[in-house]
């Protein structure tokens, strides 16, 4: 493993870098700009730590570190929904039966059964234990959040563990690189945009969902991070051009998934999922372009690199 | 022996509610202090002193008793512990024609004994559409007997949420719990409940 080694060696030197700026930033010109910056860092060298442990100890823990993700973001996204006294028990379910179950699944490696256990299952059973209740009102809706919330809380964040079960012959128990590789890209993708926003912005390319997130972010943020995407081929089983197209995918998959969260959050008239990160916001602010990364950049690995799917 | 396994019983219950609510406290316009309090706050749900409780900074939180009814937290064995030793409530009868002490004054001694105390001055859990039902006079009573005690008004948010009536499973929703500057005694009783009532409100957050 000593390319998780670089890798992680690698970000440790620029997370202390950022972490030094901040300080000297902090004497020379405090604000709330500064303290914003600190606070984030601060919460990627947690981050980064809860990460690099995970990998150390090895399947169970990353798988547990997941489900743990899962289970603050989904109660963020459900604390935002319109949930009512009769939906109370499928809402437990949500919690404290199908998250876990998914989980174990992926722990178990049951392919076959935990792709489909939430589209298909819970799709079906959920509304079926909220009909029983017979409240009608907003039926649609309450069934809908709650189905959306699974899906995107925990079905398509659940990708990020299952990398591990993926044989691809040549890259045999090197799986944990693609899971960094895909996490890397994903973060720093948004870093970048916010970057060159801060740097080049002038065009605004979604006022309405996302005031700070501009044209020229987006282009130099998404055409950086495929040039660093190429630039990491070596701790993938892709060749330079084919990881800068993942790494683009991805990209993309991460802006567009940041925009479709924002619009949840400014139809809830909130800033933020949560404040349980201090900087970032909730879990889910921090998550949002990874659950839409995941899945795609996960088929398409399988799709191409795995010899008999 | 007793006094050990009560604390330890009110670590774990705060632990708990932690894990499930993730609340955490605003202070706005106010800020922690260890001194004596009168927090008053909207009340839905049984667990809303456990809520207010993990609020606040530990070091302040064991000094600080909610006043609750006897006749609930005295009926079984279980409940007696929580009652009194996990939770060291103030204990009052609610019922004026069998009680022998008077509950103003039971509030007060434990001020006096160096305690903050938590009260829900709507007198019992609000389970109706009403955002907050009108307070009972037990506030006005104590605030004049000890007039140099704060009042701090509280909001707690989404706890009924969490575990509606008649539902034993509690659901993980995030919880806040919000502090406002101290309400000033006033000896005209019908305007200070309206502003200890105002208080409370002005910290709901908008939904």
């Amino acid at each position: 493993m000593t390319e998780l080694t670089i890798l992680f060696s690698g970000l440790i030197l620029l997370l202390l870098f950022v972490s030094i700026t901040g300080r000297v930033l902090d004497k020379r010109r405090p604000g709330p700009a500064v303290d914003n910056l600190i606070a984030r860092v601060n919460a990627w060298w947690v981050m980064i730590l809860a990460l690099a442990i995970a990998f150390m100890l090895g399947r169970t823990a990353i798988v547990l570190l997941f489900a743990f993700a899962s289970f603050n973001a989904l109660r963020e996204f459900v604390t935002l929904t319109h949930t009512r006294r009769a939906d109370h028990l499928s809402i437990a379910a949500a919690f404290f039966l199908i998250l876990p179950l998914q989980y174990f699944m992926i722990w178990q490696d049951w392919y076959g059964m935990f792709s489909i256990f939430i589209p298909v299952y819970a799709f079906l059973l959920m509304p079926i234990v909220a009909v029983a209740k017979g409240e009608t009102e907003g039926f649609l809706v309450r069934i809908a959040e709650v189905q959306w919330a699974l899906m995107i809380t925990v079905y398509c964040l659940s990708y990020v563990p299952v990398f591990l079960s993926l044989e691809i012959s040549g890259f045999e128990g090197e799986n944990l690189l693609l899971i960094a590789f895909l996490i890397l890209v994903v973060q720093l993708s948004d870093v970048l945009q916010y970057i060159w926003d801060q740097l080049l912005g002038k065009h605004k390319i979604a006022p309405r969902l996302s005031p700070s997130k501009t044209v020229e972010g987006f282009v130099g943020g998404v055409l950086s991070v495929t040039i660093i995407g190429a630039a990491m081929f070596w701790i993938t089983p892709f060749a330079p051009w084919q990881a800068g197209l993942m790494a683009l995918g991805i990209s993309l998959m991460g802006f567009f998934g940041g925009l479709v969260m924002s619009a949840i959050k400014r139809d809830r008239e909130v800033k933020d999922w949560g404040d349980t990160i201090a900087g970032h916001g909730g879990f889910l602010d921090r998550l949002d372009s990874l659950v839409f990364a995941a899945p795609l950049f996960f088929h398409l690995t399988r799709f191409f690199w795995v010899s008999n799917p | 022996m007793r006094r050990l396994l009560g604390d330890i019983t009110a670590g774990m219950i705060v632990l708990f509610a932690r894990a499930i609510t993730a609340v955490r406290g605003i202070w706005r316009g106010v800020a922690p202090s260890p001194a004596r309090r009168v927090y008053f706050a909207n009340h839905t749900s049984n667990a809303d002193f456990i809520l207010l409780w993990a609020a606040l900074p530990a070091q302040y939180r064991r000094h600080t008793r909610p006043v609750a009814a006897a006749d609930y937290w005295l009926r079984s064995r279980f409940r007696a512990f929580i009652g009194r030793d996990v939770v060291k409530a103030v204990l009052i009868d609610r019922n004026p024609d069998t009680r022998t002490e008077d509950p103003v004054s039971q509030m007060a001694e434990a001020l006096d004994g160096g305690a903050s105390l938590i009260l829900f001055p709507e007198g019992l859990r609000n389970q109706s559409d009403i955002t907050l039902l009108p307070f009972k006079t037990g506030l006005y009573h104590l605030a004049k007997a000890r007039p140099e005690v704060e009042l701090v008004p509280v909001w707690i948010a989404n706890l009924n949420r969490v575990l509606p009536k008649g539902q034993i499973i509690p659901v993980p929703i995030i919880c806040s719990v919000t502090f406002g500057p101290p309400v000033a005694y006033q000896p005209d009783k019908c305007a200070f409940l309206k502003a200890a009532e105002q208080a409370v409100l002005a910290l709901r957050p908008e939904d």
